[in-house]
């Protein structure tokens, strides 16, 4: 079972090797990703907005956010070509993507909420 | 997941800043079996490093206050000699970042998203690069222990050599020789000492092998000769003890090659007995001749008692002539195109050589120019021969107190036929005479003239060899041939030595009577003979002269009798 947002094997997978660390993972994730996101907001140089972007896109990539994985991967090589006068929306999308990614991970933080 | 288990539980530190990636790869390195301890940045990842030790180090490239290059680095330097791998946590795809990674000390790289059964055998892959360098240390550690263990038994046991071996005259002036400090063990052996006659025995041995096995048979060998030599017995005893006793004591595929050396200053021989050593040379100063010292035998402890042959060669030698030993290391000598230095270049040294002295150093010279540098088997001796009066063997060391001295005394001992071919009697007079402790300071002189009366008794009395034969080179093999042969043929005669100790005064005096069955000779004549006349025969008589107190002989020659005095014991 997948979308175009998350990858659900990878996420049994990670259900499997966390056992009952799983939802902990999660949270941790989201919230982890949270300062990720404010870093990129407040980047002042395009080094720190690389570094930022290559955390993020790896963490994404391990828990199975596919496209956010790939927005950041789009970012940190974008970084490195200047002028980077369209990076805002670049920025944006990720920010559209964590979001619709969130209530997807929300969802299944529920599902261990007993 | 047993799949994925490790055989042996490692401790391994995971460094990332990113809490979701650390979290989740602690838990799937803690699934495979390992225990886990984590750092948040390089620095941390250094500290809990320093403290924990920990076998294995993943470690992300990117984090604040130290990155991983240089945690890799300082980690890298606090592991020293043993191999801690650090694994790269990266999705790094650059070329210049990874080998940075490498230049860092990273041994290999694990991308994001993680993949259980990858780092599982990167894991297992890492460990075995890690058991094999704990492995390789542990034997390098080994090894230079047991080397050094090594290097202290061949101390001491060269220490324990050196005691036996310097106990002789190495370092008499007449002597020359080149051998590695280490030649023990190489089984290359050199010893040289004086008999109580005044002569010097020499020997160059060559044991099979190398290192301590080749070291252990130096041992009894040098007892033998020393002890042996010190108790007056000649070349063809201290042969046969040393044959027996390496035969017994050492395997079967063990001997000793070796050249062996009787030097008589008085009557100015040599004799040469050579088993299996590469030809020595007697080197005429005179005419510039070398005269070549062949192996005529097999090496020491091959041959049973019944079959071992002690017949040496007899040389005569002027002042000056030279006697050259080598072991085989001087002719195998290679050089960087591998050619041997050989017999016919050695030979050349000698015939270019023009000064006696530097004979020697010319040898030496040409090894050097062949080589370059000489190699630790390398083993030469030379041996100058000189008058008798030039060398001063050392007093002997008694250990009695002298208060058993006997002093009033008298013996007969009579020598007939058969017993004359193989029987040598002085070294047990010698035995009997260092017990008048007044004679002690003159024993050289003493023990001289009983074996120049005896040999005298023997070969011109018994055997009537004709001195006169000796008087050039080719009449002197003559003589020795002739010697052996009639003492092989001997079944008749006899030397009758008498021996009377008599106290004088507060000192005493020793008188020897030496009679033998042969023809007899008119002393008078022999005595008027002209030093040209002689030749190289008949020093004898003059000899006796000058270092008894007083010589006679009677009408017939067939006796002769000398006495030694001393006066009060100090």
């Amino acid at each position: 079972m997948s979308n175009q947002h998350l990858d659900y094997d990878v996420l049994s997978a990670l259900q499997e090797v966390m056992e009952d660390d799983y939802p902990l993972l999660l949270d941790t994730f989201l919230s982890d990703s949270q300062v990720r996101l404010n870093e990129l907001h407040k980047a002042t140089d395009p080094q720190k907005l690389g570094q930022a972007a290559h955390s993020f896109k790896g963490s994404s990539s391990n828990m199975g956010a596919t496209h956010l994985a790939h927005l950041c991967h789009q970012l940190e090589e974008r970084v490195k070509h200047p002028p980077l006068n369209d990076i805002e929306d670049l920025v944006n999308r990720i920010d559209n993507e964590f979001a619709e990614v969130r209530r997807l991970y929300d969802d299944e933080r529920q599902r261990f909420a007993y | 997941m047993s799949m994925l288990a490790a055989s042996e539980p490692l401790t391994v530190l995971i460094a990332d800043d990113n809490m979701t990636d650390r979290m989740l790869l602690s838990s799937i390195v803690r699934r495979q079996g390992h225990r886990v301890l984590t750092a948040s940045d390089g620095q941390e990842a250094v500290d809990v490093f320093a403290e924990r030790r920990p076998q294995l180090v993943l470690l992300d490239a990117m984090m604040p206050v130290l990155d991983g290059f240089e945690a890799a680095r300082q980690i890298k330097e606090l592991a020293g000699e043993s191999l801690v791998p650090i694994i790269f946590l990266t999705s790094l795809t650059e070329e210049d970042a990874l080998v940075r990674c490498l230049e860092a000390g990273g041994d290999d790289f694990l991308a994001k998203p993680y993949n259980q059964v990858i780092l599982a055998a990167k894991i297992k892959a890492m460990d075995r690069m890690r058991r094999l360098q704990a492995t390789v240390l542990e034997q390098r550690d080994q090894i230079t222990r047991h080397h050094g263990y090594l290097l202290n038994e061949q101390r001491v046991a060269k220490a324990v050599f050196d005691q036996v071996a310097h106990s002789g005259c190495l370092s008499s002036p007449n002597i020359r020789y080149m051998q590695s400090p280490y030649a023990l063990f190489n089984g290359d052996l050199l010893l040289a000492a004086f008999t109580p006659y005044g002569g010097m025995h020499v020997l160059l041995g060559d044991f099979t092998g190398h290192g301590l096995p080749a070291a252990v048979g130096a041992m009894p060998l040098a007892e033998v000769f020393y002890g042996m030599t010190a108790k007056g017995y000649g070349l063809a005893e201290i042969l046969r003890e040393m044959n027996a006793k390496l035969k017994r004591i050492l395997p079967v595929d063990m001997f000793c090659c070796a050249t062996l050396l009787n030097l008589n200053f008085q009557r100015r021989v040599v004799e040469v007995w050579n088993g299996g050593m590469p030809d020595g040379y007697l080197y005429r100063s005179e005419s510039g001749e070398h005269v070549p010292l062949r192996s005529r035998h097999l090496p020491l402890g091959v041959l049973s008692r019944a079959s071992f042959q002690e017949k040496t060669e007899v040389f005569s030698l002027a002042p000056g002539d030279r006697l050259f030993l080598l072991s085989d290391g001087v002719i195998e000598t290679a050089n960087d195109d591998e050619d041997l230095f050989g017999v016919e270049r050695l030979e050349r040294v000698f015939e270019l050589n023009r000064d006696p002295t530097r004979l020697f150093e010319d040898v030496q010279a040409a090894l050097g120019a062949f080589h370059g540098e000489s190699r630790d088997d390398v083993s030469m001796v030379q041996v100058e021969m000189v008058e008798p009066g030039e060398l001063e063997p050392p007093a002997t060391v008694y250990s009695d107190s002298g208060a058993s001295s006997p002093l009033n005394w008298s013996m007969t001992l009579e020598l007939r036929g058969d017993t004359l071919k193989r029987f040598n009697p002085l070294p047990y007079l010698l035995q009997l005479l260092q017990e008048i402790h007044g004679l002690r300071s003159q024993s050289g002189a003493l023990y001289s003239v009983l074996s120049e009366l005896y040999s005298n008794a023997l070969e011109h009395g018994v055997l009537g060899l004709d001195s006169t034969l000796k008087r050039d080179a080719e009449g002197f093999a003559q003589y020795y041939e002739q010697r052996s042969t009639r003492l092989n043929h001997l079944k008749d005669g006899y030397v009758r030595l008498h021996f009377m100790v008599q106290p004088e005064g507060r000192g005493g005096r020793l008188t020897i009577d030496v009679e033998d069955s042969g023809q007899g000779f008119d002393p008078h004549q022999v005595m008027s003979r002209s030093p040209e006349e002689e030749g190289l025969s008949g020093r004898g008589l003059k000899l006796i002269r000058q270092l008894s107190d007083k010589a006679q002989w009677s009408e017939d020659g067939r006796s002769a009798s000398v006495e030694f005095s001393w006066g009060a014991l100090a």
